[in-house]
């Protein structure tokens, strides 16, 4: 047997506390991240065995998928919101939990702030009862999301009994070109693959083109991993990365800093390590996409057009039928012809200074349209602070965008951001499934520049064609 | 856990491919903190129309379904969010188990926790079950956890996957945590060797 390791398999055998026989691995868990939504039951089941929390200390809560996003202080008027919100405040106090609360200024989407935070670090394993701590890996961390019966297990033992997933790699060759970002990258991927290609996987995303993000990028990239069917994605951690994480508020300091920076260095998989799935992706093949249907593999070239329906096999026929009906879309007909009524810029997906940056550029100079309600939500009240600081507010504002307060918001629409039946929304967030972001609503899977650029056009547009000012 | 050993039940199919969790369970009902009465939410936004009406045409609304306590559906089941609200309104409703060929992995992994059976057959083997749950009145299959089995009164007999260990705590509805604590030992020596590295500094 080799002795070379993948990234993967470094961090898993180094968390390892049992491998009892006949049973699953036992891996302890460095951070365990918790929301509202997914905890109140894995706490109730705590109580009713009189079990504790193991480590309060590596376990960190925020309030983000069911807050209104008006300015604080707005009271919530949905009352069963308000009570799930109401429960992990007295949870947290309970159990010793740190919760950065609506009021924190670092409260934000949980995926946000722990990078921001420095609590996410190269090499940790990081869990959250939520599909998108995927994110995480992008420091080089192995990060998934469980369900609540593991985060009550978790919360009770600082750890996970897993069965072990298989490696992959995603090699991206050559360079993106100007106009494609992580999130074409990310949806190319998904557009080649397909939304099960990865299940039962750890991808590691590799190649030029990666090493080229930044970790605003990687992370848009691994949080996408799921959507791949992964269970999770990783980047090998460098000196981005360790640039990143120097100097954040729990990140180590002075001889600690040193030590985890050398163990950090070692963690890049093994020169000629084999990975039991590869797949090759050519950047340069890659442009700005558009989903057109009801999940995120379906996604065209924006210079592209909806799919025929015509000449495909049965059950693609089928699901591209249902997926057409839901969208209200013909086949055939040319992506940048669909007008649209929404745009949403923000999600853990694509809510970080980077990418607000980047769609501020867009905006710069121009009006939505008068057909477009657009609304931009920052994905902390540090990326807000940040942003207000540069002024990208104003250049929102001035263009007719709303500016508003950290949450998850419409990528889910838990809170009072819906579409409502029938509208059309270009969106930065994750997901494009029936209803996802309200009963009805019609969803396009987008990046920040190219939702910016479909405000102001009112349809989608190819942002390599775009007039900056 | 309730524990997991033969089950016999009627077949519902639901003919799609990439059932994800959103459609299973829709957000709006996530609110909640109780782990029960999740049922009546089942595929909500399939089932009723905005105005709240039963929508007569989707399947596990046909008579013929009723009481079904096995879904047989297309590939990718439980992709998408990581909601366990999905395998709570799934068991509430009535189901003990969903047939596909592909399960999404956390969706896999919450049905264990709940002793409910996600289990993963052919293609083939799937598309038979999907036509019989169509063609075939009152169809049911028998789903052998002692034996990794499905089979039916016909000529359906066909073995399905599961990890050893997996299936062990599911014939014996044991609870996970009390076995991973049975390790409490190696939990704090694996505490104690790893004081320094990914610690996290308090500011």
């Amino acid at each position: 047997m080799s002795l070379k390791k993948t990234l993967f398999e470094k961090i898993w055998h180094d968390h390892l506390v049992a491998q009892p026989a006949g049973r699953s691995p036992i891996l302890y868990i460095d951070l365990h991240l918790v929301h509202e939504v997914t905890s109140p039951q894995a706490f109730d089941g705590l109580r009713a065995a009189g079990r504790k929390v193991r480590q309060p200390a590596r376990t960190v809560a925020t309030v983000d998928h069911n807050i209104p996003t008006e300015p604080r202080g707005t009271p919530i008027t949905d009352l069963i919101a308000a009570k799930q919100i109401a429960a992990l405040q007295s949870n947290c106090k309970e159990f010793g939990i740190r919760l950065f609360d609506m009021d924190s200024p670092e409260q934000g989407i949980v995926h946000v702030i722990g990078p921001e935070l420095g609590l996410t670090q190269p090499g940790m394993t990081i869990v959250c009862g939520d599909s998108h701590t995927s994110t995480h890996g992008a420091f080089g961390s192995l990060a998934f999301g469980i369900g609540t019966s593991e985060v009550e297990h978790v919360l009770a033992t600082q750890c996970l009994a897993q069965q072990t997933p298989k490696t992959m790699k995603i090699d991206v060759r050559g360079r993106l070109a100007e106009g494609v970002g992580a999130k074409d990258l990310a949806l190319g991927i998904i557009g080649q693959i397909g939304t099960d290609g990865a299940t039962g996987h750890v991808i590691e995303y590799a190649g030029q083109a990666v090493r080229g993000l930044s970790m605003e990028g990687r992370m848009t990239l691994c949080n996408m991993s799921i959507e791949a069917g992964a269970r999770a994605g990783m980047v090998a951690p460098d000196e981005t990365t360790i640039a990143y994480v120097k100097g954040k508020r729990f990140a180590p300091k002075d001889a600690e800093w040193e030590k985890a920076v050398a163990y950090w260095r070692n963690l890049p998989s093994d020169e000629g390590v084999t990975f039991e799935k590869v797949v090759e992706i050519d950047a340069a093949q890659l442009c700005p996409f558009v989903t057109w249907g009801t999940n995120p593999g379906m996604v065209a070239p924006v210079t592209g057009r909806v799919p025929e329906v015509k000449g495909l096999q049965e059950a693609d026929r089928h699901s591209t039928e249902l997926a057409l009906q839901y969208m209200g879309l013909e086949p055939g007909k040319k992506i940048e012809d669909i007008g649209i009524d929404r745009v949403f810029i923000g999600s853990c997906t694509n809510s970080r200074i980077e990418d607000l940056r980047a769609a501020a550029r867009v905006a710069k100079g121009h009006r939505v349209s008068s057909k477009v309600r657009a609304m931009v939500v920052p994905g902390s009240q540090t990326v807000k602070r940040a942003a207000e600081q540069e002024g990208l507010h104003r250049i929102f504002q001035d263009a007719g965008f709303e500016w508003r307060e950290s949450g998850c918001s419409m990528c889910l629409g838990m809170n009072p951001d819906i579409l409502q039946p029938g509208e059309r929304c270009a969106s930065t967030s994750n997901r494009n499934f029936e209803g996802r972001q309200g009963r009805g609503g019609r969803t396009h899977l987008v990046s920040p520049m190219m939702a910016a650029a479909a405000a102001i056009a009112g349809h989608f547009t190819d942002i390599r064609n775009w007039k900056f000012q | 856990m309730k524990p997991f050993t033969v089950h016999r039940g009627r077949v519902a199919p639901l003919n799609r491919v990439n059932v994800d969790t959103d459609q299973i369970i829709p957000k709006q009902f996530l609110k909640r903190i109780e782990k029960t009465g999740f049922g009546q939410f089942l595929f909500y936004d399939w089932r009723f129309g905005a105005d709240g009406k039963k929508n007569a045409d989707f399947v596990l609304d046909e008579p013929r379904y009723e009481d079904a306590s096995i879904l047989v559906a297309g590939k990718n089941f439980g992709c998408g969010s990581s909601r366990e609200h999905a395998v709570w309104a799934l068991a509430d409703f009535g189901f003990r188990a969903v047939i596909s060929c592909s399960f999404a992995d956390i969706f896999a992994n919450n049905s264990t926790k709940n002793g409910f059976l996600a289990v993963r057959l052919s293609q083939d083997e799937v598309a038979q079950l999907m036509q019989r749950a169509q063609d075939i009145d009152n169809y049911q299959v028998t789903i052998d956890l002692e034996k990794s089995e499905v089979r039916d009164d016909e000529d359906f007999r066909a073995k399905f996957p599961i990890d050893d260990f997996i299936r062990h705590c599911l014939l014996n509805g044991l609870d996970d945590i009390g076995l991973t604590l049975q390790h409490e030992a190696e939990i704090a020596a694996y505490e104690a060797r790893h004081p320094a590295l990914r610690a996290l500094q308090a500011p």
